[in-house]
């Protein structure tokens, strides 16, 4: 008989996360799969009252909480002793958790310290057999792989956007509270986040549209000349029209590192493929963009596909895109510039 | 006095990014086809990681950076050539096939083991860098692992950026949701730093480096402890490779103003 942990952490207001309520759905539909298998939850934050609350109709047989000012922040230290301390008070043999970067972070170590095992970057979650099967990529999106294990108690990150998430009636959780004493304190002080200016938030995961710019950006037009200016103009344009995520190859953000100006706003962070992100949206239109299969799988999750290239024998469209323009892209941003400010003018 | 630090830099090898990769059967689970034959690289987030150590440990006279690689020696020999000119570093060689199908808390175990070995080795001083995640087995959880059977539980993963004070002290920025940051202090080390893609560029090769280095790597891959990973427990009950691609519709000749179009009903309204 399996014993499943939803394990989540609540985020600074006290909810919790889209991702954390798609791994509770996937938790769900894992106990259902699994012979006499039950779900219990373990909440962690500074106060968990709201988000036990929220869940409470999730059919958990028990909700556990971590809580505490030291728990308010993403900090190793202190989420690896909470993710342990709930994996121990729970029995769990299965852990399913949402990859958050805080859980990215913790959850190898609790699983080390309960003598467990952890696999990260799930994007689905089965049974085979009477046993859990997770499934997830190798080798950067290259391999995919459905993986069992024998070893207990078995952690399991699912990525976000991989699982419907639940959604059901909340009321007045019974939270058993989990105390955690660690032997020593933490060295480390949480500072803050650091986002971008407002105007240059152009990371939105939660954006239906993902914008992909290539190094053909930077490159000289047919006047013998680059337009780079014009380039971040047409661009961070469309991205505040459109609210779109921006995404980039490796090349043009290699450029970008290097100091030159090709697009001010541009970094690492923004690069998809395998050194970068495989963000999932459900639309992407690539622009400039060229190279092989490496690179573009930082929008294989992308649902829908559209691409403006002049070369029609590109890499990053063909056999990868639903449609691809052969077309200059500063020719064809410009013109969505006037169609999508034409759009915001009427009422 | 500045306090010269001890870097211990955790690096695999991966296939070329520009390969194709196969799945095949092993005779312990599967593996890659022609997986001897794939030319292999330094894992890219560890490279980052070595390059951000080297540059550290410039700045901090009298500190040492070790790189720890477990890997396949005859293949951990090619790579030398190029990474041993990019920076100053004394290789600890753990030969294994390592491929993206194996355990990454029995690589943990075999990396944490080979730092507890090092001579001299003082946990005071010591800084864990890696990748924070890998190219091949892609979990991101194994220098967690690391960190926990040396009893370093000050951890920090997604780092792109590391400022240390002579004291030890230092301010480190992850990589959190959203494009943002989360920026911590803390008062010592011993530290693990699962680097992103830091701030630094890739180091132009320096042929006086690699010579440097080269006295000490091949002595170190003469030693490479052989390493077996057992997989306890482990199986895959399918490994592919999908088939990604798409019939792609190509429109040629169609003006710009009538594609913009296109794409503006395509996306649809306001976000």
């Amino acid at each position: 008989m399996e014993t499943i942990l939803f394990l989540a952490h609540t985020e600074a207001d006290g909810s919790l996360c889209r991702a954390a309520l798609e791994s509770l759905g996937a938790a769900r539909t894992l106990a259902a799969a699994l012979p006499d298998c039950r779900l219990v939850a373990g909440l962690v934050g500074g106060d968990v009252r709201a988000a036990a609350d929220a869940i409470a109709g999730c059919g958990a047989v028990r909700i556990l909480g971590v809580s505490g000012a030291p728990f308010a922040v993403s900090r190793y230290f202190t989420d690896a002793e909470a993710a342990t301390a709930l994996g121990r008070a729970s029995g769990a043999s299965v852990v399913v958790a949402p990859a958050t970067s805080r859980w990215n972070r913790a959850l190898a170590g609790a699983a080390h310290r309960l003598g467990g095992r952890i696999d990260a970057h799930a994007t689905a979650i089965g049974a085979a057999d009477g046993s859990p099967a997770v499934t997830r990529w190798y080798y950067r999106q290259r391999l995919e792989a459905v993986v069992c294990r024998k070893l207990r108690p078995w952690f399991i990150l699912l990525d976000p956007g991989c699982a419907q998430p639940w959604t059901g009636p909340s009321g007045a959780a019974a939270i058993e509270s989990v105390e955690v004493a660690p032997s020593t304190a933490s060295k480390t002080t949480v500072v803050g986040v650091r986002s971008p200016q407002a105007d240059l938030q152009t990371i939105r995961p939660d954006a239906k549209l993902l914008f992909v710019a290539g190094a053909g950006w930077t490159k000289v037009q047919p006047d013998g000349k680059a337009h780079g200016r014009d380039a971040e103009e047409l661009i961070l344009n469309f991205l505040r029209r459109t609210k779109a995520s921006l995404g980039s190859t490796k090349s043009l953000v290699d450029l970008s590192g290097e100091g030159q100006a090709i697009l001010g706003f541009m970094t690492h962070m923004n690069q998809v493929g395998q050194t970068g992100s495989t963000p999932r949206h459900a639309k992407g239109l690539a622009t400039c963009c060229h190279g092989e299969e490496p690179h573009t799988v930082g929008w294989r999750f992308v649902t829908e596909r559209r691409a403006v290239n002049l070369n029609p024998n590109c890499g990053w469209a063909q056999g990868k895109a639903d449609v691809l323009y052969v077309a200059d892209a500063f020719a064809v941003m410009r013109e969505v510039e006037a169609l999508l400010g034409a759009r915001a003018r009427t009422p | 006095m500045d306090t010269p630090f001890q870097i211990v830099v955790c690096a695999g090898l991966v296939p070329d990014p520009l390969q194709t990769l196969e799945p095949a059967a092993g005779p312990a689970g599967p593996v890659l086809k022609n997986e001897m034959m794939l030319p292999l690289v330094i894992d890219p987030w560890a490279a980052h990681a070595l390059f951000e150590a080297a540059a550290l440990a410039k700045r901090f006279p009298g500190s040492k950076v070790w790189l720890v690689s477990l890997a396949p020696r005859a293949k951990l020999q090619q790579v030398m050539m190029t990474v041993a000119q990019k920076a100053a570093f004394e290789l600890v060689a753990l030969d294994s096939p390592a491929g993206g199908f194996t355990e990454s808390a029995e690589i943990a175990a075999e990396i944490a083991a080979a730092i507890e070995r090092l001579p001299g080795i003082d946990k005071s001083r010591l800084l864990v860098f890696g990748g924070w995640e890998s190219a091949s087995r892609g979990t991101g959880t194994t220098l967690q692992t690391v960190g926990e059977r040396l009893g370093i539980f000050e951890q920090f993963q997604g780092v792109d950026r590391l400022d240390m004070a002579p004291d030890g002290a230092f301010q480190v920025i992850e990589r959190i949701e959203g494009g943002r940051h989360q920026a911590s202090a803390c008062s010592g080390l011993p530290a693990v730093f699962g680097w992103a893609t830091g701030e630094l560029p890739e180091p132009p090769n320096n042929p006086q480096i690699g010579m440097a280095n080269m006295r000490t790597v091949m002595p170190a891959l003469n030693r490479a402890r052989p390493v077996k990973i057992a997989n306890e427990g482990l199986s895959f009950a399918r490994v592919t490779a999908p088939n990604q691609r798409r019939d792609t519709k190509i429109i040629k000749d169609m003006a710009p103003g009538q594609i913009a179009r296109e794409i503006v009903d395509w996306i649809g309204p306001e976000q």
